[in-house]
């Protein structure tokens, strides 16, 4: 047999292995959402910078949420309880500043360590019982969201607190968690920064670590990754925590940007990070999956919700276009995949 | 206009281009298959995108020949699922109809101000001729209201929010004031013979129903009575219905009920029902539906707290057009549309009018 018809030498061709890619589906969403909401939309503004500004802040909460829990999901777990997780952050922050008058900094550490206890007993609940990750953190997004309805009744008498532009240190806080940058006249918000810083350092974490190695091990084949040696189960509990601090850095922006809380902040948000993620091309079983497939996933979104103010088109129908969504871009990242594992 | 350039658009052919004939043959050679299938394929997924955009357009654009002068855009907190705000809804648009202005509502899918505002955002994006907003929630829905008023847009506050109406810089609020509407039914229950009562609330999280079970909570106080406030879920009336229930065994000595709008009504009315205590429980509610209405009218609940949510969407849209084309404008800040009380008297001449 001659060399050339090696398979060892078989030479990818490069839009081979741009196919290949899991985040091809969403890039290629992106490129048909936008121009629709052009074509649709554009004389309204949607091709406007403030427009942009727009979709990009919803893109980037949603975004912060759904890297971290891509990171989770291609370790082969969920976490429902997010949603819940920002709600609660938001208002132990405006709790702890406005009813205790404690110092924004102090009240920040406070959030830190309880966003890192919520993921460390979701990582463990998960770990030592065994059960599946989504009925756990079924259960705890309901009991965080409890808490902090319950909690906040009973401290305050109220289910929204307003007033944390008056606790100390507001300024300098607000300028690193919802400062805005102008560019050309119009404000966008500094959440942008943080999601792209997010995005590259999860995505150099999942290509150039060894832990991003154990991250898609434990996902693909937990068995096969613990008899190579990879711990799974820190793997497992270290991700929750990441999961469950982007939950709350996101609930400590909102809460800094509206300069307070109330108690329903981050509903569904967790499904919102599921979506994204999905519609970003990260298997829903684990081991495959990237963080900037959920980067795009996160802007398509951004750009549904907002680009359907654009078109005059009453809100109602969101849920439709962003089912629709789903739907499209499941079908089409199965196509590609399955077709381009073929070769 | 835009309807008809899209139209066109589905006329398109891939092979006419370069640039889609570069396409077919990458998508050909990448997945191994024939470059007929591939321009099939493709075509097919451009006329569904294309079509997917006339649809919208067409639908952005109900009135194709008559393109009103004037546009308003509505955004609110109210769900789906709450009639209170189809009636909001319902105002607005046939305002709309009568004034020669095209009125577009947004809302967020559930109680959500963080998305609000993003809506509220987009909204000022999208340049209309003015915004007509609820806030509940005045710190996090006041820096949108900003932007608005920044970029010269009027706003109009309805519903909820009147008490920051005047530092928001809106032009004027259309609602009831939630506190004293609170008082005042408290003090009519108070007077019924209410001592011990639930104020149930279906929407936790929303400023102007705190206020309301606080100022009920007050007069109640004041007559030598109590309130302990139970949340309920809005969307889901069985699970409330449960939870009505189970308090009101836990708790038998209760005499007084009031819930906050018919998301709470109806729920509670059926646990008054099924524990078998209509009529030994004073029970009221804010808003008003057809099912309250015959509530009231069979005796099951002594009266409702109206605001009339179809002037909240009507006044806003007519003051705003004579505004805009003729620079007219009341000079009060809050038009008050509430509270009215309801009760059997004039359900009966409400049917006698029918």
């Amino acid at each position: 047999m001659p060399p050339s018809h090696d398979e060892r030498l078989h030479t990818t061709s490069p839009v081979y292995r741009l196919l290949a890619r899991p985040e091809l589906g969403a890039v290629g969403g992106v490129i048909i959402v936008w121009l629709f909401f052009a074509i649709v939309a554009g004389s309204q503004g949607f091709l406007t910078l403030r427009g942009m500004a727009t979709y990009l802040e919803v893109s980037a909460e949603l975004g912060i949420l759904a890297i971290a829990v891509a990171l989770l999901m291609i370790g082969g777990e969920f976490d429902l309880s997010v949603g819940s997780i920002i709600g609660a952050s938001g208002m132990l922050l405006t709790i702890l500043s406005v009813e205790y008058a404690w110092s924004l900094w102090a009240a920040l550490l406070a959030v830190v360590l309880f966003a890192v206890s919520a993921g460390l007993f979701n990582g463990y609940l998960v770990i030592k019982t065994r059960l599946p990750s989504f009925i756990v953190t079924l259960a705890t997004l309901f009991v965080f969201r409890g808490l902090t309805i319950g909690v906040t009744r009973l401290l305050t008498g109220r289910t929204q607190l307003g007033g944390l532009r008056e606790a100390a240190g507001y300024d300098i806080v607000k300028l690193i968690f919802a400062g805005e940058i102008p560019v050309a006249g119009v404000d966008f918000p500094v959440s942008i920064v943080w999601w792209l810083l997010l995005a590259a350092a999860a995505t150099w974490i999942l290509l150039r670590t060894p832990f991003g190695n154990w991250i898609f091990g434990t996902g693909g084949d937990a068995q096969a990754a613990r008899s190579v040696g990879v711990p799974t189960g820190r793997v497992k509990i270290t991700l929750f925590v990441g999961t469950a601090l982007a939950a709350a850095f996101v609930g400590i922006m909102q809460a800094v940007s509206f300069s307070g809380a109330d108690v329903l902040r981050g509903e569904l948000r967790e499904f919102y990070a599921i979506i994204v993620v999905v519609i970003g091309g990260t298997l829903l079983t684990g081991g495959y999956g990237s963080a900037i497939g959920a980067v795009f996933g996160a802007l398509i979104f951004g750009m549904v919700r907002q680009g359907i103010v654009f078109t005059g088109v009453d809100a109602d129908w969101f849920q439709v276009f962003l089912g629709g969504m789903l739907l499209l871009a499941v079908l089409v990242n199965h196509y590609v995949r399955q077709r381009a594992l073929r070769l | 206009m835009r309807c008809r350039w899209s139209y066109l658009l589905l006329r398109v052919r891939v092979r006419k281009c370069i640039f889609g004939r570069i396409l077919v043959l990458c998508f050909s050679r990448a997945f191994r298959v024939t470059p007929t299938k591939t321009k099939t394929v493709m075509r097919t997924v451009a006329t569904i995108v294309v079509a997917f955009s006339v649809l919208a357009g067409c639908a952005a654009q109900e009135e194709p020949d008559t393109e009103p002068q004037l546009r308003m855009v509505v955004v609110t907190h109210g769900q789906a699922s709450d009639p209170f705000w189809s009636a909001v809804q319902s105002g607005a648009r046939a305002a709309g109809k009568d004034m020669g202005v095209r009125v577009e509502y947004q809302a967020p899918e559930s109680f959500d101000m963080v998305t609000m505002a993003q809506l509220i955002d987009a909204a000022v994006a999208s340049s209309p001729d003015a915004l007509i907003v609820s806030m509940p929630d005045a710190d996090a829905l006041g820096p949108p209201v900003r932007h608005a008023r920044e970029a010269g847009i009027p706003v109009v506050s309805i519903n909820s929010g009147y008490d920051h109406a005047e530092a928001l810089g809106m032009l004027f609020h259309v609602g009831q004031t939630e506190y004293e509407a609170g008082v005042e039914t408290g003090d009519r229950l108070a007077a019924a013979g209410a001592t011990n009562t639930f104020c149930i609330n279906q929407e936790v999280g929303n400023l102007s129903l705190d206020r309301r079970c606080e100022g009920f909570a007050n007069a109640m106080a004041a007559a030598g009575g109590a309130t302990e406030v139970l949340a309920v879920e809005l969307a889901d009336p069985t699970e409330s219905q449960q939870r009505i229930q189970a308090a009101l065994r836990a708790a038998p000595d209760i005499d007084g009920l009031l819930t906050l709008g018919p998301t709470g009504a109806l729920p509670a009315l059926r646990a008054l029902q099924e524990e078998d205590k209509v009529g030994d429980i004073l029970f009221a509610s804010f808003d008003v539906t057809p099912d309250i209405l015959s509530a009231i009218e069979t005796g099951e609940m002594l009266f409702a707290v109206d605001q009339q949510p179809y002037l909240q969407g009507y006044i806003p849209v007519v003051f705003l057009a004579l505004y805009l084309r003729q620079e007219m404008m009341v000079t009060n800040h809050i038009l008050r549309t509430g509270p009215g009380f309801v009760t059997a008297d004039d359900v009966a001449r409400l049917r006698a009018q029918e």
